[in-house]
């Protein structure tokens, strides 16, 4: 049950934009930016973006934001959607370039201390290919959704256990971006 | 030395702020909402000074220098002295604050540690105290979004001024001006005039 009245039933992040729609808009205009639009230089896949968020949500057990973000990596990749559990268990062992597990490296410092965030990984990723703007957006990202996942939990918000609740999240994310819900 | 080129005479977030507009832009407003908004008639909520409380405190268990630097000049000016910004910091439980900013003190720096260490003990502390749902929602929101800034910061190994004159500048400007970013953003100042 969540910790404050909230005045309606819907899940996650979700209830809170719905409750304080004042904060709710630039919460979810920063998750569309991030998401569905890069740094000039990135060369991040909106895919690829998801899977970073869902992977820093796992870090810090907001199974919300972990489900609903696999969700829209596996929509968005399709027909490699396998490649979202398999970082999600081992990312040690998952089919993924190594510039994205260099940059996936860089979101576990970030969301476990950001200021282990040491030169020697930054400049791991950028051997393997990774730009100003994959860092950068890297690095925000983690830190955008070490906030939304304290938000989340930080309120007890309701979490969904159907699997079959976040496939149609997924796909709604994946084709709709982040609207802001009313 | 920060990981990616950002302009030196913007240093902490300034200079993150300026590197991708689009993103900034919302990062802004909600800090603008959450740290000076008015709650709407009726309902009560934190003064602008106990709301950069929780921002310095939060930053400051993240040991990120440049935003405990900046938020606890912010928190001394709204505050009008520096004795509890300070005590806040080493000691939530004694510092000279009342016992309803205690409570939500307390559930800020749980949301530091991670969204599910906040225990419904700790937010029936805070309501038992007379703390609002409002208030609640803004605690948890606000220490959620430090740690944003905090990481941001940190994770680019962006740079901290040690001269304390530089936050001095920035807590007045955060506080008279807020944190929508000026018409035209932040320019270099003009090279120094040399002799020739």
């Amino acid at each position: 049950m969540p910790h404050i009245q909230l005045n309606n039933d819907a899940p996650g992040i979700r209830s809170l934009a719905i409750y304080r729609p004042d904060t709710g808009k630039p919460l979810y205009e920063l998750a569309q930016a991030l998401l569905r639009a890069g740094s000039p230089d990135s060369t991040l896949t909106d895919a690829e973006r998801e899977l970073i968020a869902a992977y820093v949500s796992s870090l810090n057990c907001t199974n919300f934001c972990q489900n609903s973000h696999a969700a829209a990596a596996r929509y968005l990749y399709g027909e490699q959607g396998d490649v979202v559990d398999q970082t999600l268990s081992d990312v040690g062992h998952a089919p993924l370039s190594t510039k994205l597990k260099a940059l996936l490296l860089i979101a576990e410092h970030v969301t476990h201390d950001a200021r282990t965030v040491s030169s020697g990984i930054v400049a791991a990723a950028r051997a393997e290919g990774a730009t100003d703007g994959d860092i950068h957006d890297t690095v925000l990202l983690s830190a955008t959704f070490c906030m939304y996942n304290r938000y989340v939990d930080g309120l007890a918000t309701l979490t969904p256990t159907d699997p079959a609740a976040y496939a149609a999240m997924g796909e709604r994310m994946g084709t709709l971006g982040y609207v802001q819900p009313t | 030395m920060p990981y990616i080129p950002l302009p030196e005479h913007l240093p902490g977030i300034t200079g993150l702020l300026e590197y991708r507009l689009d993103t900034a832009m919302p990062i802004r407003e909600l800090t603008q909402i959450l740290l000076r908004g008015d709650a709407p008639a009726g309902e009560s909520s934190l003064t602008q000074g106990e709301r950069e409380l929780i921002a310095a405190l939060v930053s400051s268990r993240n040991c990120t220098n440049f935003c405990e630097a900046a938020h606890t000049k912010a928190a001394d000016l709204l505050l009008g002295e520096t004795e509890t910004a300070r005590a806040v910091k080493a000691d939530i439980e004694t510092a000279p604050v009342s016992e309803k900013m205690k409570a939500l003190l307390q559930v800020a720096a749980l949301t530091q540690q991670g969204g599910r260490d906040v225990t419904p003990a700790a937010v029936a502390r805070a309501r038992q105290a007379g703390a609002t749902d409002r208030e609640i929602h803004d605690t948890v929101l606000i220490a959620a979004l430090f740690c944003l800034y905090n990481k941001y910061v940190d994770g680019m190994a962006t740079v901290a001024p040690t001269d304390p004159a530089y936050y001095d500048i920035l807590g007045d400007r955060i506080v008279n001006r807020g944190y929508n970013r000026p018409p035209g953003g932040h320019p270099a100042p003009p090279p120094a005039a040399t002799n020739v």
